[in-house]
């Protein structure tokens, strides 16, 4: 905890809120009961890359707390842990891209891209359900359509918002070497 | 757009003068118990305690209805979904089926099912109270304070309070550019196609995200410079001591959920089953 720098505590605790904010007024409903399409994840998929790990598994797990918590009165936890996966690893594994010097090209996206997809496939197909149907003792086939579902339509909506905010970002940041001598 | 969320509400009552960090701690505890039983005696026994909670806490339900809408809602959505997708999930649990009339197919109605979406749905209606109390009696400054006291280190504590407070800001924020972005014609309601809205949202998205960056730069170089996380502990304006009250209800609660565990397990077996 010692080396948890005060500019990721402050995006922990901004984060959070943003995904709070982007989780109750940007979500497009689907159809399904209780799952949107959810551009916060987007969002998650951003700070994870940009602040990393522990920053994106906070954000996941706080961010994913308070919406629940102030907008239906209780925590669905299987699904909590399911955000803080994603966070925690999608930092884990996208630390070879190097945003922060705004390298962000065609490399950059195809990685983060299967980064992404396989974390989420992994989270919401699998991790999801069974923790449905562990805690909830739900029935599996379900929950597994509701995870699946969740699952494809995460992949895409971060697969695109996410590469845009990506390199968008990587635009605002300037590039290490950019200087050329006259 | 109009959409609430849960927040404080004054009051003075037994439950709003307990220390945050009990409440949150019996909140976790009684969370535990929901999540862990499924006995029906269980369920009715805490729920009777949560009722009577709520009824101390001086809250009106009126102050809480939108909610209560919403998740009765929900309820009902997710038990039609349980139905349609597993209409025999109560007798493969209780493995029993006394049918009560066929619809179609494997789609029949017995009391094992009815049984088993009662169970769903008390269980759900038993931590509503617990949340819900948590949240409209605990000042959100308490609330960091409180984290801290059960061994959550300050800096975790600080930013989630930093996200409380920050979340009516970025609301607003959010308010703002969504209504810029649909005077200049950009729909994200119901009216657009699905792919449309996506792209329209995202137009929202990126100028809040940006801005939110921004904001972090300078909060943190304002937190750096009143030398944030220099020593190890800190302490909370807002923190309640620990008083009698406090003790009584964390033995008590405590207690609630030993209990509720043994009478759950003690059969070897998370549900109650009386079709046997």
């Amino acid at each position: 905890m010692k080396r948890l720098s005060i500019k990721t505590i402050v995006a922990i605790g901004i984060g959070a809120a943003v995904f709070f904010v982007l989780a109750k007024f940007v979500a497009i409903p689907t159809g399904i009961p209780n799952t949107t399409i959810q551009t916060s994840y987007a969002f998650l998929a951003l700070m994870a890359v940009v602040f990393g790990p522990i920053a994106g598994a906070l954000i996941g797990f706080i961010g994913h707390t308070l919406n629940d918590a102030l907008s239906y009165g209780s925590v669905w936890w299987s699904w909590v842990i399911v955000s803080l996966f994603i966070g925690l690893f999608i930092g884990l594994l996208a630390r070879r891209i190097d945003v922060g010097n705004g390298e962000f090209g065609k490399k950059q996206i195809i990685s983060f891209n299967v980064i992404q997809a396989v974390i989420q496939a992994i989270g919401w197909g699998v991790l999801a359900p069974i923790l449905d149907v562990i805690i909830y003792a739900e029935p599996a086939n379900k929950v597994f359509a509701q995870g699946i579902f969740a699952g494809i339509s995460n992949i895409i909506t971060v697969g695109i918002i996410g590469t845009i905010l990506l390199a968008a970002y990587a635009k605002t940041r300037t590039k290490s070497n950019s200087l050329t001598k006259e | 757009m109009a959409q609430e969320i849960l927040s404080f509400i004054e009051r003075k009552s037994p439950v709003h003068s307990l220390s945050g960090a009990t409440k949150l701690i019996i909140f976790i505890l009684y969370s535990t118990a929901a999540m862990l039983t499924y006995d029906t005696r269980v369920l009715l026994g805490l729920l009777v305690i949560s009722i009577a909670i709520f009824i101390v806490s001086k809250i009106r339900i009126r102050e809480i209805g939108f909610i209560m809408a919403f998740i009765l809602a929900f309820l009902l959505l997710n038990n039609i979904a349980i139905y349609i997708f597993s209409p025999q999930e109560g007798v493969k649990i209780y493995g029993s089926s006394h049918v009560l009339f066929e619809i179609v197919g494997r789609y029949n109605v017995t009391l094992e099912q009815l049984f088993y979406h009662l169970n769903i749905t008390l269980k759900y209606f038993v931590v509503i109270p617990a949340a819900l109390l948590f949240i409209v009696t605990t000042h959100p400054s308490e609330f960091a304070a409180s984290l801290n006291k059960i061994g959550v280190n300050y800096k975790i504590a600080y930013s989630v309070s930093l996200a409380l407070r920050y979340i009516p800001d970025i609301q607003r924020d959010f308010r703002t550019i969504a209504q810029a972005q649909q005077a200049r014609g950009i729909d994200i309601s119901r009216k657009e196609k699905l792919l449309k809205r996506l792209k329209n949202a995202s137009s929202i998205i990126f100028p809040l995200i940006f801005s939110t960056l921004n904001r972090i730069e300078v909060i943190s170089n304002a937190m750096e410079l009143r030398r944030f996380g220099k020593k190890k502990n800190r302490t909370w304006y807002n923190e309640k001591p620990f008083r009698k009250a406090d003790y009584i209800v964390l033995v008590a609660g405590s207690l609630i959920l030993v209990l509720s565990l043994v009478i759950t397990f003690y059969d070897g077996s998370r549900f109650y089953n009386p079709f046997l």
